[in-house]
């Protein structure tokens, strides 16, 4: 990629002192790196929407000898009048016999109905509380000794803690990744001054504002951290396609194939980011840098 | 104008304590330049005058002392202020201080593309002042493939090519011939004519002698005669 075309004059010589080599390297390492957290940190956050959805609303109720006599009728009556009526439970369903012999397949086998287990009912609901349902599980208990209430929203609570987890270290990884940038940029900036300093001292003498030099550094800086931020993200790509289909089959249909939109509009953002650590970082060395000068 | 009220320098070190005692450089200066004054510096290697001169240019600071250069209080300028104030200081330097990666003409032409003057302007005035100090065939040449003459040639186009208001020449005419030296000499008393004020440092006394004006004599760090 060309650098534009500029009517002004390279006066301070910056195409060689802040050569177009490593810098751009470095900072393309920097921004594959960062590729990979923010992918991680969308992927995270993806997986933890899923299962803070779907699965912590699941409530399943087990309830053994459902035919035997309870209050006001059988066990199971019994039962489901209290989800019907318990607040936060919407939408109480008996699963089938046949529903719940499919689900015992695996374990059981096909011919269920022979082995004269004791299959228990199977109830699902969805738990609209904000609290875990401890007290509707105690009180179908006593309602009906040996019912078991099961809840999504304690696997969900672990998902959101590990999510929790991964976000803050790839947020961590953002940030030393950002430092390191800024510290490369930096060094290289410093490099670029003490080559150039009898140029710079010239035409400082010659009424050069600090600005007119700073800027040109940071322009520098700036064109050539983009080059090595879009070379590094472009570098991500295959990398990420790659860990996206790997994914795929634990975000569930939520995923479409390929990168997740979200992430096709954090990638372009990082050469933007890499942009603005370029300047800033270059114009407050070479401004430091200056007030050495009268 | 030019005025300077008991000015002590002394160059600031970060060494160790033993070498931050280090000499005042100069010591008590006071005198007064008049706009559109012409002063002649001399003095003996290591007087002072190369200090001298870089207190003018506002390329050091004084340890104490009043400096006014073209009417401003040098202590009370921000940095963006010495800039600008700088623009109007037309400097020669003793070294020449050319830029070796700029061609001639790019080189005379810094202190004007540093003041925002319109591309046109500047083509027109480094050409003619080019074409005045006899290198108008060598505007694309880079100053290490020219004479040390024809350097000092090019830091003198480009110390007045933005017609200064104070013009500060240190040895100028060091590399020059006889013929070049008059040139350079006709060049500044025709600039100081137009209202420019001049110091030029010099060993050379028979071109002091030449073109008479106010001496300002320097000796260790201090001023032992002016007028």
């Amino acid at each position: 990629m060309a650098e534009p075309a500029t009517t002004r004059p390279d006066y301070l010589g910056l195409r060689s002192a802040l050569s177009d080599r490593l810098l751009p390297v470095l900072v393309g390492a920097m921004t594959f790196l960062a590729a990979l957290a923010v992918a991680g940190t969308l992927a995270a956050a993806s997986l933890a929407a899923h299962w803070q959805g779907d699965t912590a609303a699941a409530l399943t109720v087990q309830v053994p000898n459902p035919d035997d006599a309870g209050a006001g009728g059988t066990r199971l009556a019994a039962v489901l009048r209290a989800l019907s009526t318990a607040p936060g439970v919407t939408n109480p369903q008996l699963m089938s016999t046949d529903d719940v012999n499919h689900l015992l397949t695996p374990w059981l086998g096909t011919n269920i109905a022979a082995l004269a287990l004791p299959i228990p009912a199977v109830i699902t609901a969805t738990w609209a509380g904000s609290a875990p349902p401890d007290a509707l599980a105690a009180s179908l208990a006593k309602l009906a000794p040996g019912t078991l209430l099961t809840s999504g929203a304690a696997w969900a609570a672990r998902v959101a803690a590990l999510t929790s987890s991964l976000q803050a270290c790839a947020a961590a990884v953002l940030f030393i990744v950002a430092l390191v940038a800024a510290a490369v940029v930096s060094v290289a900036t410093r490099s670029g001054l003490a080559q150039r300093r009898e140029a710079i001292e010239i035409i400082h003498g010659l009424g050069a504002l600090d600005a007119d030099i700073a800027d040109r550094f940071a322009a520098r800086a700036t064109w050539l951290t983009v080059t090595g931020a879009i070379a590094g993200g472009a570098l991500a790509l295959p990398i990420l396609f790659w860990l996206s289909a790997l994914a795929a089959p634990f975000a569930g249909a939520a995923q479409s194939p390929g990168l997740p939109p979200a992430l096709w509009i954090a990638l372009p953002i990082l050469p933007l980011v890499a942009a603005i650590i370029g300047w800033s970082t270059a114009q407050l060395t070479v401004r430091g840098w200056l007030r050495g000068l009268a | 104008m030019v005025r300077f009220e008991d000015v002590w320098m002394k160059y600031q070190t970060t060494g160790p304590a033993s070498s931050r005692a280090a000499p005042d450089v100069l010591r008590a200066i006071s005198f007064d330049i008049p706009d559109g004054g012409f002063r002649w510096l001399t003095g003996p290697s290591g007087a002072g005058k190369t200090s001298l001169l870089k207190l003018i240019t506002l390329s050091e600071h004084p340890r104490s002392g009043r400096i006014d250069i073209l009417g401003t209080d040098a202590r009370k300028v921000s940095r963006r202020e010495a800039a600008l104030l700088r623009r109007r200081i037309g400097v020669v330097y003793q070294d020449f201080r050319l830029l070796g990666h700029l061609s001639a003409y790019d080189n005379v032409a810094l202190p004007m593309r540093l003041a925002r003057r319109n591309e046109s302007q500047i083509q027109a005035d480094v050409t003619e002042i080019l074409r005045w100090v006899g290198l108008s065939g060598k505007l694309d040449t880079r100053p290490d493939e020219l004479s040390g003459g024809e350097q000092q040639r090019i830091a003198i186009a480009r110390a007045v090519v933005g017609r200064p208001k104070l013009l500060v020449a240190d040895e100028p005419t060091g590399n020059l011939d006889d013929e070049q030296a008059q040139r350079l000499m006709m060049l500044i008393t025709a600039l100081n004519r137009l209202g420019t004020t001049v110091v030029v440092a010099t060993h050379n006394l028979g071109l002091v002698a030449r073109y008479p004006a106010p001496r300002l004599v320097m000796a260790e760090g201090q001023l032992t005669a002016h007028g």
